[in-house]
Formats: C-alpha cells, structure tokens, sequence
C-alpha cells in the first residue's frame, strides 16, 4: 500500500500548481460529463421508432398546374405505379413521419368546443395507405374500401378516424378507445380502431406520437405525395422508375423532391448529427489539453525534484517506488479534481436543465467520468514518471 | 528595454521547446474552439437590416376567444386577414405592409414542360420602400396597384437571368400557373439574414424570395398560399380559411419613424382592440404587442438554443485552456527564480522583471493567436459543410479577426498576470543562498 502522506507533504509545497491541476480537471470533469450526456441525448433521439417499416418505402413529392379537375390523375397513376415491378403498394398520403410538415389541430372533447384536446397532428391518405406505410394495428380495424370518401375542403367526409395508441392513452387514460369520439370544428369523428406507434412530421417530446389517422379519396390534382413499398434492395430502381412513369403519363407535373424514407429520416437528423460531432470533437480536444497540462506539468516536477529522487534512490527506495509515487501523486490530484468536477457537473445541469430542457444527470455519469479522468491522467503522468524512475542515485552526489 | 525583454523572451522559450509548444498549443485550441463558435453567434445575431431595424415594428393584437387553448398569454404571432387589412387601411405608420409567403409556378418562355416552382411574396406596395430594397431596374408597384389587383410583378435578378438572360426585365411578361403578370421592376440580391420579416420560411433561408406580387392580386387567383396558419374557436367548414375571422396567417410590418411614432401607434392598437371589441368581434381585453426587429427576433428564439450550448460549450473549453496555461506559466516562470534572482540582486526592478516575464507571455498568446486563427478557419470550414441552415453564414470578418488575436493576447496576458506576480515575490537574498 502506498503512503500518502509524504505526497500531500510535497504537494503542499506546491500548493498553487497542484491547485491549478485539480481546478482543470475540474472544469474538464463538469464539460465533459455534461458534453457526453449531450450527445448520448441526440443519439438516443436518432433512434427514435417512427412507427413505419422504414426499409422498403420511397416517396415523391409532386406538382404541377392542374388540368381539368375531371380526370382522376391521381387514381390513374397510382395504378400506373402499382405496374412496376417490385412494387407491393402505393398509396398517396398528406405527409410523412420527420418530414418536417405537417397539418395540426386541437380536437373538442365536446359538441360545444368548450372542452379543447392537445394539440394532434392530422394524417390523411389513399386506401390502403396504412398498409404501404407499414403501420401496425393494435386494437379494431382498417379502414373499409367505402370509408375513403371525399373531402369539404380540408375535412374527410367519412367520419371514421384511427389513432396511435399516445393518443388514445391521453384523451382517454385506462379506458377503450374503440367508438370513442371528438369534434374537429362542427364534424364529430370516432374512433375505428388504434395503431401501435407513429411519429408526426417533427418531434414534440411526449407529444411526438399525437397523430390521428383519416380516409379520403384522392383529390384528382398534380400535387401529391406517394409513398412506394418495395423491398430494400429495389429502392434505388423502383424510384427510378417510378419518376419515369409518372413524367410520362403527366407533361405537366413537376417532381420536387423524391428519395427513400432513409434519406428523409437522415435530413431530419442532421443537425443533431453535426452538433453530436462536434460535441464529440470538442471533448476529444478537452481532453488532450488536459493531458497535456497534467504531463507538463509533472515533467516540471520531475525536473525540478531530480536531486530528491537522486537521494531517495541512494538511501534504498527502488525504480518502481519512484514510478508509483508520481503516479500516486497524479491519482491524488485527479481525485481532488474529480471530486470538485461532479459538484460543477452537477450544478451546470441544472443551469441547462432550466434554460434548455435537459433532463437531469444520470447518477452513472459521475463514477464512468471519473474512472476516463483516472485513466487520462495515468497516462499522461506515465512519461515524465518512468524518466523519474530512471533517474540514478548518482545524482544525489553531484551539486545541483 | 522591449527589444532586450524580447530578447530575454525568446531565450527563455528556445531553452525549452516542448513546453512553448504545449502551451502555444493550449491557448490556439481554446481560442481556435471558442472562436469558431462566437463567430457563429455571431453572425447569427448580426442585426438583418442595419439602420432600419429600430424604426421596423411588428404589430400583434389578440382576436382570440376566451377559452383558448394556448396557455400563452402572448397575442398569436400573425394576424387575421381582416385585422390586418384594417391596420393596412388605417395608414397609421410611415409605412406598412402585410404579407405572406407561399411558392408560384413559374411557367418559362420555353413552355409549361420546363416550369418549376419558385418562392414568392405576396404583399402590398410599401414593402419595397420600408425594406429598402435594392433595384436594379424599374420600381415596386403602387398602392393603386394594389386596389386594382393590378397584374403586375416584381422578381429578382436570378429570376430575370434565367427567364430572359438579362436583369432589365422589366416590361416583360411572367407567366405564373396560367396567369400572365406585367414585370415592373426588378430587385438586386437581397436575402436578410436571419429572415426577418417572415420566419415561417424559415429564420435563416438559402432560397430567398424570386417573385413578388401584390397580395390581392395573389390571393384573389390563389397563386399563393400560407406558409403557416393557425386557426382558433369554430373555424367554418366551409369557403376560404384565409378570409375567416378565426384564423391567423398574416405577418405584418410598420415603419415608425420616432419614439412618438411608437406610443401613438400602441396607442392606436389598444384603441382598435377595444373597438374591436365593442363591436363584437374581439372577446379579450386589448392584448397587443409592437415588437422592433431585434426583439421580435429575440422572441422568437431565431438563434438555436443548440448554437447558444455550443459557444457556451467552447467558453468553457477556452476556461480550462487558460488555467492550463496558468498552471505552466505558473511552474515556468517560479522555476526560473535562480534567473530571476540575479536579475533582481543586479538591480533590476520588481515591475522591470514582471514586464519582461509579461512579454513572454504575450509572445506565448501571439503565437497562440496566429495558430489558434487557423484552427477558427479550419473550424469555420467544417461548420459551413455542415447540413443545418445557418451553415452558408459562417464566415470570418475582419471584427472576427481582430477580435481573435486581441482575444488570445490578452487571454494569455491575463493568465500570466498571477504568475509573473509570484514569480516576482521571490526573496532575491534567500534564493541565491540555497543555490
């Protein structure tokens, strides 16, 4: 067991240096452990499960100025679609789960509108559209073929509405949500049956998966939005092809946008995707500067201390006492610093918590940050205390 | 005595290179991190329209019923169709004009195959002079224009290229969907950064604005819709959202030229309020607001919570950077004591010696500036290839610049003002003796 108390003697006696490390360390301690939660948070929202079987869908986004409103364009090049090969469903929704658009409203939990629900984002789309997008029922049925009705305006006429199980749990906690109903302005709508998981355009934190689903006919214009299901390996063609369809079929329409349901999610990650780098970055570069302030400064030490080693060494101390006393030496300050750095880590997540909605500081944190601290200091402190050990007692002979 | 302090400097940080280098590299990673981060706060926060933007207001009243679902106690962020066509009429500002974003079918003189879809702005004649906007041919339209749902238009440079290779457009015809419109004028670049006067688009865009038509006009054809709209109460389930009572979709600017420009025109939103509401139309008490562009920017968070972490982020990287040198000017500079002794015994002053231990250290920043700039540019780099909106803004200036050295040299100076004190405490009598 090593002595501690002749390391703390020395390091009284450098008391300001010794000091300077441990408030590093510190510092270093509290961004990073906070850094690291940050990153772990993004990552953890990338994962998140939109609720659709992601693999095998691509999409086109269309427009276009519109002929006569007679023909049925849009039934026509669905059916056109549906004739690639490789191709299992096609379906035209009004957007998609991270799409970063979407149509939303307030529901009345009562005739009058004096009882308003939360905010739910309105899904809308073509028959079968469930099924193309890979959503799972969990309780009641799909939607029936006559259940795709038309529109006023922007309300589907059919008063039959699906929604995700969030949904159900809030507007109706602990009960069944099956014939349930609410008002979207005048129209009363009821519930047909409850699907397992979907997010909405973009992520509202508990009230990410607040969607309720609607059946409609498809509006006979240009501008739509159609969702393919193949299977993964044909993406990349049936897209193609895909485009090329409906560009012969229709002169006028434009495509603006087109990709696989992968890119879409990957463009709404993104920006999480570049702060997480550079968080990651930012503490890569954390900590070489602390391990380069700690080597530095124990290389000054070793230096400095060459005659004192020199004489422990002459009166009996060996090569691996010298090695352990500089790395005990280190393990005490980094402890020190490690000590001050969960306090400060602490106290920063509670600043970010009330400015930024950061949830609290797992405990875990605190005893794998010390443990990378510990570890980074062991190796910086290696060097400089190997060229300590192999100081030679001679040295205690010669004046300075 | 600078030249020998340099001197001295130079000596001393040749006789041990790798810890000059450690702290060099130190003090360039922090200021290289840190910079890279405020100069993209920077930028982010820089005012849009420098000059006008203390006398630009955006008008906010509160049409809605009591019991509304927004727990907010904030008017919503646009307005009804008929508020604001009635703050329009009521001419109270030197200039104002209400507007909406939404895109257009741009149908090409080669033909309905090559049309594609463009951003556009439909708003009302004041826009041009209240903004300043920068033509290169020909005008905005008039307020005549507006009344008579004139079919005219206004596009950009890029636009006027594309379509008829060559920026005087002006007299030429645009066709939009099926519609033909009279080119009137024709705007230089211009693309406020953040994007002010509608940050339904977006708070900072790539792809600013190619068409401008009178709102009437627009709406009346339904060229363009509303980037966002939020409707309140019973909304009719029939007809047109964008006439109803309940929905708001408009954003809305006033130019107010002085201080009592502005209370007259609060004044005149509190009295419409309450007009308003003994009409019947409004429920609440008056609930307005008259923002500047600084503060009506500010409250709508235009700069990222994520970008405000991130300098914070790299302040306090900079913090740990500096205690680092600290400590290594600190062991530096007291190891010296035997040097400094002499000097000392020699004759030499406290405040002579501080000074030249204080050069050293500048010398230390400056190269830790040069270094460190390097690192912000790289650093800057790999922000603008990032895939977030902002990207294409960050660039140094030469504020920046200056700012960067300045930052380093007086950070290191700062840093070194403890040591060098110490360092100069020493007894001189006391260390010659142990040696």
């Amino acid at each position: 067991m090593m002595e501690f108390r002749p390391i703390l003697s020395a390091l009284r006696r450098h008391k300001l240096a010794a000091g300077l490390l441990v408030l590093e360390i510190a510092v270093a301690c509290a961004i990073l452990c906070n850094a690291v939660f940050m990153i772990r948070q993004r990552l953890a929202q990338m994962q998140v499960h939109t609720g659709l079987a992601e693999s095998g869908l691509v999409w086109l986004m269309t427009d276009g100025v519109s002929g006569d409103a007679a023909t049925p364009v849009t039934e026509r090049n669905l059916a056109a679609l549906r004739g690639i090969a490789g191709v299992q469903s096609v379906a035209t929704v009004v957007s998609l789960p991270l799409a970063n658009n979407d149509m939303n409203f307030n529901p009345s939990m009562d005739a009058d509108g004096t009882r308003r629900g939360p905010n739910v984002q309105l899904m809308l789309g073509s028959p079968g559209y469930l099924q193309t997008l890979g959503l799972k029922l969990v309780e009641g049925r799909d939607f029936d073929a006559d259940e795709y009705a038309g529109m006023d305006v922007w309300m589907p006429q059919s008063s039959s509405m699906i929604i995700t199980r969030a949904l159900a749990g809030r507007l109706w906690p602990e009960q069944d949500a099956l014939g349930r109903t609410f008002w979207i302005g005048n129209r009363r709508f009821r519930v047909i049956g409850v699907v397992d998981h979907m997010v909405r355009g973009e992520l509202r934190g508990t009230a990410s998966e607040y969607v309720a689903l609607f059946a409609a006919r498809p509006a006979s214009a240009l501008s739509a939005l159609y969702v393919l299901r193949t299977d993964p390996a044909s993406r990349g063609r049936v897209l193609r092809e895909a485009a090329d369809k409906l560009m012969a079929l229709n002169p006028q329409m434009l495509i603006n946008d087109k990709g696989t349901y992968a890119d879409l999610r990957d463009g709404y990650f993104a920006g999480d995707r570049a702060m997480a780098w550079l968080l990651a970055t930012v503490c890569v570069a954390l900590l070489v500067v602390t391990a380069l302030g700690i080597g530095g400064l124990a290389s000054f030490w070793v230096a400095q201390r060459r005659k004192q080693i020199g004489v422990r060494r002459a009166i009996g101390a060996t090569r691996r006492d010298i090695l352990r006393y500089f790395q005990a030496e280190n393990f005490l300050i980094v402890t020190g610093g490690v000590v001050l750095g969960m306090a400060l880590a602490y106290a920063i997540n509670l600043l970010l918590m009330t400015h930024y909605e950061l949830p609290r500081l797992p405990a875990s944190y605190f005893p794998t940050g010390a443990l990378a601290l510990w570890a980074i200091g062991q190796l910086a402190v290696l060097g400089p205390a190997l060229r300590a050990a192999a100081v030679p007692p001679v040295v205690a002979t010669r004046s300075v | 005595m600078f030249g020998y302090y340099l001197d001295l400097a130079l000596h001393s940080l040749k006789r041990n290179k790798v810890l000059t280098a450690l702290m060099v590299l130190a003090i360039a990673l922090g200021i290289g991190a840190s910079m890279t981060m405020i100069t993209v706060l920077h930028v982010m926060t820089a005012d849009p329209i420098p000059g006008r933007s203390g006398q630009l207001f955006y008008p906010q009243i509160d049409p809605r019923p009591m019991d509304s679902d927004n727990p907010t106690h904030d008017p919503p962020d646009q307005l009804t169709w008929i508020d604001a066509m009635n703050l329009l009429h009521a001419r109270k500002g030197v200039h104002q004009a209400a507007m909406t974003g939404g895109r257009v079918t741009v149908v090409p003189p080669q033909g309905a195959s090559h049309a594609f879809f463009t951003p556009a702005r439909s708003t009302t004649a004041d826009f041009f002079p209240m903004f300043d906007v920068p033509f290169l041919d020909g005008s905005g339209w008039a307020a005549s224009d507006d009344e008579r749902r004139s079919r005219v238009a206004v596009i950009s440079r890029d636009l006027a290229d594309k379509l008829y290779g060559t920026p005087h457009a002006v007299g030429q015809t645009l066709q939009l969907g099926k519609y033909d419109f009279r080119i009137v004028g024709v705007i230089d670049r211009w693309n406020p950064s953040p994007h002010f006067y509608d940050l339904g688009m977006g708070n900072y865009t790539n792809e600013p604005e190619q068409v401008f038509l009178p709102l009437q006009t627009a709406l009346d054809l339904k060229l363009s819709g509303a980037n966002s709209m939020s409707c309140w109460g019973k909304f009719p389930s029939d007809g047109d959202l964008r006439k109803a009572s309940s929905c708001a979709w408009m954003d809305f600017w006033v130019q107010l030229d002085t201080p009592q420009q502005v209370v007259a025109y609060h004044e005149f939103l509190v009295n419409y309020s309450e007009q308003q509401k003994a009409l019947g139309h409004f429920v609440r008490p008056p609930n307005t607001r008259l923002r500047d562009v600084m503060a009506w920017l500010d409250y709508n968070h235009v700069v990222p919570g994520s970008v405000q972490l991130q300098a914070l982020l790299a302040l306090g990287f900079m913090l740990v950077c500096l205690v680092n040198t600290v400590a290594l000017l600190l062991v530096k500079f007291l190891r010296r004591g035997g040097e400094l002794s002499v000097r000392r015994a020699m004759g030499a002053s406290k405040r002579s010696v501080f000074a030249q231990l204080l050069v050293e250290a500048a010398l230390v920043g400056l190269a830790g500036g040069a270094l460190g700039l390097l690192l912000a540019i790289f650093g800057l780099w790999i922000v603008r290839q990032q895939p977030v909106p902002y990207a294409t803004l960050a660039h140094m200036d030469g504020v920046m610049l200056s700012a960067t050295f300045l930052l380093a040299v007086c950070a290191t100076l700062v840093a070194a003002l403890f040591p060098a004190w110490r360092a100069c405490r020493i007894v001189p009598a006391r260390l010659l003796k142990t040696q």
